[in-house]
């Protein structure tokens, strides 16, 4: 038995440190607070908030932590191949947002653009 | 059961080379690992049309966060209930497992009402595949790109799928249990089912994040 209490991961720890963060991330989307804080520093903190939460999943409800290395390194792929996509994506981005000030109907935008 | 205990763990940590439970859980982690990717490009593709749209509707205006931040809670809920239900396998307790299990599919099938609730709720509020509404929430004129509905209903509904899909593998492995297949020494099914689920959860996290919150 005290090996497997050493297996497990405490995991309503895991659960309140979960709903804590939910309950932050709410509350940092509150339109009032949102103004005050503005919109880069509300995506950041939404952002890594959404991630450590993901973390907290992936590494203990998941055993990731307790798995081998090999393992998380397979695991993180499909996250930095995410990121690439998106900086891939940026330049384009950039583009549509500048054609989209000039047009007046944005579904025409994204359709007329490629 | 000391002994058990002891075998699975350094099963864990010093596994030579792949056995059929551990192929099992590397087949499902190379399965979520493709099914993030799907995500993943769902996701990007979304703020892609996001940021090149000339208008976008405020989420919180048009979706409301209270219902979905229960759903949050209650998928988190349900990742809990699983783990406990493969804790105790893990000790032998098939009863225990059960009533875990049980209780696990029972989050997800809320969740999916709500859900459908949600949908609903939207659809007749006018947020379709071609137009969104008029007013928020809060009453307040909204207008942006139309674009809204298609993105907001393919991603909440590839989830759906997927959590759709784990009740349907819960009930699956649940029955299973209830025959007495697993005991604490072959468990690994329960295990694997437990990383889909998880991943489901994970999975909303983010969407909770990217469609409803940002």
């Amino acid at each position: 038995m005290e090996h497997g209490h050493k297996e497990h991961p405490k995991y309503m720890r895991i659960f309140w440190i979960l709903l804590v963060l939910t309950i932050l991330e709410v509350l940092v989307a509150l339109p009032f607070l949102k103004q005050v804080l503005g919109t880069a520093i509300t995506a950041i903190l939404l952002i890594g908030m959404a991630c450590s939460k993901a973390a907290y999943v992936a590494l203990y409800f998941m055993h990731l932590k307790f798995e081998k290395k090999t393992l998380t390194a397979i695991a993180l792929t499909p996250f930095i191949i995410c990121v690439f996509l998106v900086f891939m994506l940026l330049p384009d981005l950039m583009e549509d947002a500048r054609h989209a000030g000039m047009e007046t109907s944005a579904s025409q935008t994204v359709e007329s653009s490629h | 059961m000391e002994d058990t205990a002891t075998l699975d763990h350094s099963a864990d940590v010093y596994e030579p080379s792949l056995t059929p439970d551990s192929l099992g859980k590397l087949g499902m982690w190379l399965f979520l690992i493709s099914d993030a990717m799907s995500f993943g490009a769902l996701l990007a593709a979304y703020g892609a049309i996001r940021a090149g749209a000339a208008e976008w509707a405020p989420p919180s205006e048009v979706l409301g966060i209270e219902l979905t931040a229960f759903m949050t809670f209650l998928l988190i809920c349900s990742s809990v209930t699983m783990v406990k239900a493969l804790e105790a396998i893990q000790n032998g307790n098939q009863r225990r497992m059960c009533t875990f299990l049980g209780l696990t599919i029972l989050g997800g099938v809320i969740f999916l009402g709500l859900q459908a609730y949600e949908w609903t709720h939207l659809i007749k509020h006018g947020l379709t595949l071609t137009t969104i509404p008029h007013h928020g929430l809060s009453g307040a004129e909204i207008s942006g790109s139309v674009l809204f509905g298609p993105t907001f209903y393919t991603i909440t509904g590839f989830h759906g799928a997927h959590v759709t899909g784990g009740v349907i593998y819960l009930i699956v492995i649940l029955i299973q249990g209830l025959r007495g297949n697993y005991t604490a020494e072959y468990n690994h099914k329960v295990e694997i089912l437990g990383l889909y689920w998880h991943f489901v959860d994970l999975i909303w996290i983010m969407v909770f994040t990217f469609v409803y919150l940002l």
